[in-house]
């Protein structure tokens, strides 16, 4: 896999784009782009009480963690225990997906396989305190089941990432 | 052990304006796309409407609660269960709109192939769900 040193110059040419975007559509339509702004930080608000948690992690991982231990758990020799941990750690994690990012990058430079990284993306779909939510909306059989082929389907798509890297 | 710390918030801190990209483009979606909107590209055939339901999921954005909500709505109007039930898991496993930030940290063929594997896995997975509650009721 390529290492991405540069993300830091993408974001920010990245944004840039998004800020013009932002303009052009102001002058088009600026009742709807305050409307898309103000909806941007309600996000963010959302989201900043969870960046100290991944600091923490990311902390964590570099200080603490050698590479080594990573590879035992979620590396190459990590077999079903491996698989075990990114799908129930997936499910327990918070926030929004792509603040995980950073922290799996890390990871995955200490050895953790790729497999493993899109099964815990995968399985952080699954999202315990909703769940009484989407009983109420299709029903606790659906809820069971659904959440059954789920964890199946982060594991499917894990070993078929690591088939085809 | 500051050393650690340090490179921590450094390496989060270089991602910080691809976290802004995605939130500002979820602002864009959720400013933009009604629930109105969603619900009137179903047509009620349920073998069009789930890939469909996959793809709107795919491009959608924001809390989980709101496809459910929009999932619910989408079901009292007579959209198949293979399509909403696609139109969710897709809603949380492909990542559209996270894309750049995915790509930019991941890797581009890591993003392509997991979003790829995603979005034909929600419809497998809808298909398998809703066979079961058949077969289970």
């Amino acid at each position: 896999m390529k290492k991405n040193k540069n993300e830091g110059y993408v974001g920010m040419r990245l944004l840039g784009l998004m800020v013009l975007l932002y303009v052009i559509l102001y002058l088009l339509k600026p009742e709807n782009t305050i409307k898309a702004a103000k909806a941007s930080i309600n996000i963010l608000a959302q989201i900043l009480p969870i960046f100290p948690l991944i600091i923490l992690f990311m902390w964590v991982v570099n200080y603490f963690i050698e590479p080594k231990t990573v590879s035992k758990y979620v590396g190459r020799g990590s077999g079903t225990k491996g698989w075990l941990i990114a799908v129930v750690t997936g499910i327990l994690s918070h926030g929004p997906t792509y603040i995980w990012y950073p922290l799996l990058k890390d990871l995955r430079s200490q050895g953790m396989k790729n497999g493993l990284i899109a099964a815990f993306l995968y399985a952080r779909a699954i999202k315990i305190p909703l769940l009484p939510l989407i009983a109420y909306y299709f029903g606790i059989t659906f809820v069971i089941v659904l959440t059954i082929y789920m964890i199946l389907a982060s594991i499917i798509e894990g070993k078929v990432i690591e088939l085809i890297e | 052990m500051k050393k650690s710390f340090y490179k921590a918030l450094k390496g989060l801190g270089k991602m910080i304006p691809l976290f802004l990209v995605v939130i500002l483009f979820m602002g864009l979606f959720l400013a933009h796309i009604s629930e109105e909107i969603m619900s009137e590209i179903f047509t009620g055939d349920p073998l069009r409407d789930t890939p469909v339901g996959a793809v709107i999921g795919s491009i959608s954005a924001g809390n989980p609660i709101t496809s459910y909500i929009v999932g619910g709505e989408l079901l009292k109007k007579s959209v198949s269960l293979y399509a909403v039930t696609a139109f969710i898991v897709a809603w949380v496993t492909v990542g559209v709109i996270q894309y750049p930030a995915e790509s930019a940290i991941l890797g581009t063929r890591f993003a392509i192939k997991r979003n790829i594997l995603s979005f034909i896995l929600s419809i497998l997975v809808a298909i398998a769900t809703v066979t079961t509650l058949g077969v289970l009721q």
